[in-house]
């Protein structure tokens, strides 16, 4: 069962379309990340969800119910949002019940659920204080209570970690996926950060200009991207795009030949022969799939293509070593270990892993 | 020895550095102190001679220290000085100004402040044209609506009465407040808002539980312009109002203009003290606010 | 968008054809609460606007009354010789005021920038003329100025006893008078908002300047003063519309004398509606007021805008 159904929604400012036909579903229970640059238009689609902003046309449903035109407090949904919005004259307790306030609960049942909610987020000594006594962390708590006291349809949230610093951000990432799998509630979450994306949601929505580019879970979409856009959003440092022609190598298999640096020919991945010879493509080629030749290497992977590149930069960041390769008008780059990383100046023979490459379409910019 | 002479360079250097430092401190204090004498002076002057003997200050003029100290001009001042035949100093046009200044303070703020509220958090189709409609009144000349105000209050039978100085002070101060509120409570987060309608709150409950509590600051400076500048008011209350309805501005001007042939400057001073003092202990208890309105209401 | 969608989530459309009246009541709550003051603003602007013009346009005298006499009334007061003095008057106090407020206003504030002691003291001492009305500040001047009783006494009781100083019962000089005590009043106005301007500039930049090795003065004319400009624009704009509305200072100084020397526009109006009976003409002359401060607003109103979006578009 799902429940939300977005059917082909849009929204229009003025003449400006902002969203153009978005599709999504989420079944009970899962975590849905909106994750896009800024300007997508994923926050304007969450907002719609909550019932902020109004429809121009389409579908959104929550269960079974259509809500286009339901007030935000009729639709059973919780929402954090990205400046937490505490009310700032209230203590925490009031914050968390001023839901409940609203809608008439009686005070005893309101203090029950205050008591349960400050147990799970251990919230319990903050209770008397008033937002701006408390840190960012703990503000992130209290907005999250505030949505989970309601036991909602749904939680929305609204890039909730962006404010935080970036170490507390890891921390609370991880408490929230902690809280999604002992609650267990249906979550739309936006960010922009595709790394929260990755880590928390049960399928990702990468949107761009108003469009669902690809709507698939996380490690679908990290290696098989459905486009250029998705492919270079997703994963930082950002894929390699090298233009390059289908060809056969010297032992007669399918091979691409890069349409820069020296033409160098690389022999792809059993049964991924998407075209005739001649046709041009992209090769997406992600960083930690580029490594130091050796024949250790060639012996472990099964099918590693060679080709020798002057390197440029060479950026150290402790764990692994970011390198900079020249192929001829483009610049590479590829993710190594210390212990194998390029130095300034050598010209490196690099074993790319041909069984992760992409291949595009250079016109559709589509995966082939 | 080079060691020793370059110190004593630096001394001589440091030294003078010091003498242009204090040099230019005194300039700064020196120059502060003398604007100050010139602002302080009318003050003191009007507060001397209000306790100072008619006769001394006949004989001494009015620029003086006091030599002699009395009371009574006060009260004078207050409940028995003649004004154009009647002799009931300024109490009563004191106590006009107050039950005219008091309520339309409260009215026009309270109207600005849902105003401002409606205006921005929520927002409709037009609601900017109209905001700017309303913001035309902070500009419109007093001069213009004389006539129709003196037509409409005659029509309602308000001439000549406190009540219609409110109905026109209430009127007029609407954009002000208006401007004031919402320029203010566009600063207060829309998340807030969408919050507290997720939360299930309507406009009512949004602006009680979560506009009001926010808004002592600018309530505070609105209460604060809209008091002074309806007290200080002089055009009105002398247009709409004559005799014993008039607000203590015009009265003043009336009390001033009659000193036919001695002027008592002592009772005079006492009255013009009467009709400055709200509007001082205003501005030194809420000089911040006082302050926080003027540039609020300048820049934007 | 910051804006918050009123429409948004109201339940309306196809799928609940008929809104409850209380849902009704909820949509339109907003410009109902609106409302008065609409009804309100907008008689007193545009409806009052109309209705002076109407009067400046017809034959009113001592009452209202509604025979359409084109543009005589203005053509009347243009060759009155008492509106002249009037407007030039206000174009001799502006000038001077503006000026003279902004420049002893904006010497307060880099004085008081200086970073010195008791800084709420000098600003209390400076800005408390303007809680005070211009009736009494016009008042206690007028005794100041009063040759028998004021300055002069003063400073002849102090022994120079040939000096002269009858700045307002000399037909000549009445009008500096009013300009020195309006320039007391409100530079202490202007200092306030220089003072805000001061403060809101960024102090990296000041440091820079200094490392750049630029003296204190040359601090403030090239980094510190071209970086508030706007400030200088605003309270200039506030100020003419003081002088334009100038009524309660000269009232309570000078009553517009000595003889007619200072009349004020505001001061004419009121003297032809109330004093004269010639309601027509006076209100012709306040609708020359509105021009006044239309022909300043108008074009400020325009370049705040034009700014506001240049801003806006470079982020």
């Amino acid at each position: 069962m799902s429940s939300l159904t977005i059917r082909n929604l849009r929204k229009s400012f003025g003449s400006v379309e902002v969203l153009k036909g978005i599709n999504i579903e989420a079944r009970t229970g899962e975590f849905i990340a909106l994750v896009g640059p800024s300007g997508c238009g994923k926050s304007t689609l969450l907002a719609m969800i909550a019932g902020l902003e109004s429809v121009t046309s389409g579908e959104i449903r929550i269960g079974d119910r259509l809500v286009n035109s339901v007030a935000p407090k009729d639709r059973d949904i919780a929402m954090v949002f990205q400046s937490y919005a505490l009310y700032p004259t209230m203590t925490v307790r009031e914050n968390i019940t001023f839901g409940m306030e609203s809608r008439g609960v009686p005070k005893p049942q309101r203090d029950e659920a205050v008591k349960r909610v400050a147990a799970l987020l251990q919230i319990e000594p903050l209770l008397a204080r008033k937002p701006g006594q408390l840190s960012g962390g703990q503000r992130q708590r209290v907005a999250m209570g505030r949505a989970l006291v309601r036991d909602p349809k749904l939680f929305l949230f609204d890039e909730p970690l962006s404010n935080l610093d970036a170490k507390l951000r890891v921390d609370m990432r991880t408490e929230i996926k902690k809280l999604h799998h002992r609650v267990g509630k249906t979550t739309v979450y936006v960010t922009h950060d595709q790394v929260e994306a990755m880590t928390l949601a049960s399928r990702i929505a990468v949107m761009h200009q108003g469009e669902v580019q690809q709507f698939d879970e996380p490690q679908t979409v990290y290696d098989r991207p459905a486009n250029m856009f998705v492919a270079g959003f997703m994963g930082s440092p950002a894929m390699n795009f090298i233009p390059a022609t289908l060809t056969t190598d010297a032992e007669g298999r399918p091979a691409v030949s890069l349409k820069v640096g020296d033409g160098a020919v690389l022999a792809l991945a059993e049964g991924a022969v998407p075209g005739t010879t001649g046709r041009d493509v992209i090769l997406g080629v992600r960083p930690e799939h580029i490594f130091r030749y050796s024949p250790e290497l060639k012996a472990s992977k099964k099918s590693l293509a060679t080709v020798e590149a002057p390197v440029e930069m060479v950026e150290p960041t402790g764990a692994e070593t970011i390198g900079l390769m020249r192929f001829g008008d483009l610049e590479v780059t590829g993710r190594f270990d210390p212990d194998e990383a390029p130095r300034m100046g050598e010209t490196i023979t690099l074993g790319i892993d041909m069984s992760h490459a992409c291949l595009f379409d250079p016109t559709t910019r589509k995966l082939l | 020895m080079a060691d020793a002479a370059l110190a004593r360079v630096h001394d001589r250097e440091a030294a003078a550095a010091f003498r242009r430092h204090y040099l230019s401190r005194l300039a700064i204090y020196g120059l502060l102190s003398i604007f100050a004498i010139i602002y302080l002076v009318p003050l003191l002057v009007v507060v001397f001679n209000s306790f100072r003997d008619q006769a001394e200050i006949a004989q001494n003029g009015l620029i003086a220290f006091p030599r002699s100290f009395a009371f009574h001009a006060w009260a004078d001042a207050w409940s028995s000085y003649c004004i154009g035949g009647t002799c009931e100093g300024m109490k009563r046009n004191f106590m006009n100004s107050l039950w005219m200044a008091i309520p339309a303070t409260i009215l026009s703020t309270l109207l600005g402040a849902l105003n401002g509220y409606v205006l921005s958090k929520w927002r409709f189709k037009g609601s900017e044209v109209l905001f700017t409609l309303m913001l035309l009144g902070v500009f419109m000349p007093g001069q213009i609506a004389l006539m129709p105000w003196a037509f409409i209050l005659g029509k309602l039978g308000l001439t000549n009465s406190t009540y219609g100085l409110i109905l026109v002070h209430v009127i007029q101060g609407i954009s002000f407040t208006t401007l004031f509120c919402r320029n203010y409570y566009v600063s207060i987060p829309d998340d807030l808002i969408k919050a507290a309608r997720i939360d299930g709150a309507g406009l009512w409950r949004i602006f009680r539980r979560i506009i009001l509590p926010l808004s002592p600051p600018i309530l505070i400076v609105t209460v604060i312009w809209q008091f002074t500048g309806i007290w200080n008011e002089y055009l009105f209350g002398v247009v709409f109002t004559s005799g014993r309805e008039q607000p203590i501005t015009a009265a003043l001007v009336a009390l001033t203009a009659s000193g036919t042939n001695v002027r008592n400057y002592d009772v005079m001073s006492a009255a013009v003290l009467i009709g400055a003092l709200p509007p001082l202990l205003v501005y030194f208890f809420g000089g911040k606010y006082f302050v926080r309105g003027l540039t609020q209401g300048a820049i934007k | 968008m910051s804006t918050i969608d009123a429409d948004a989530g109201r339940i309306s459309g196809a799928d609940n054809p008929r809104p409850t009246w209380r849902e009704r009541l909820v949509r339109i709550s907003p410009i109902l609460i609106l409302a008065p003051s609409l009804a309100a603003s907008f008689i007193y602007v545009f409806v009052f606007t109309i209705w002076t013009l109407y009067i400046s346009l017809s034959n009113s005298s001592l009452l209202p009354s509604y025979g359409f006499v084109g543009l005589d009334n203005y053509a009347s007061l243009w060759s009155n010789r008492r509106w002249n003095i009037a407007y030039s008057n206000l174009f001799l106090f502006s000038a001077f005021y503006i000026v003279g407020a902004m420049a002893i206003g904006l010497a307060l504030a880099i004085l008081i920038d200086q970073k010195v002691r008791g800084e709420a003291i000098w600003r209390t001492i400076f800005l408390y003329p303007l809680a005070v009305s211009f009736i009494v500040t016009g008042t206690v001047w007028s005794w100041l100025y009063n040759p028998t009783d004021g300055i002069q006494m003063l400073v002849r009781g102090l022994g120079w006893t040939d000096f002269n100083f009858a700045l307002a019962s000399d037909r000549n000089t009445a009008i500096y008078a009013i300009i020195i005590t309006g320039i007391w009043q409100s530079s202490g106005f202007a200092m306030a908002l220089f003072l805000a301007g001061l403060r809101s500039v960024d102090p990296d930049l000041v440091k820079a300047a200094q490392i750049d090795g630029a003296s204190t003065f040359r601090t403030y004319r090239r980094v510190i003063l071209p970086v508030i400009a706007p400030i200088f624009l605003a309270v200039a704009v506030v100020q003419i519309q003081f002088a334009i509305k100038t009524f309660d200072l000269v009232a309570a100084l000078t009553r517009g004398g000595p003889g007619i020397s200072t009349t004020f526009p505001a001061i004419y109006v009121y003297d032809l509606m109330f004093q004269r009976g010639q309601i027509g003409e006076g209100a012709a002359a306040a609708i020359m007021m509105l021009a006044a401060l239309a022909v300043v607003l108008v074009p400020y109103s325009f370049f705040i805008v034009w700014r506001h979006r240049r801003e806006s578009r470079h982020g």
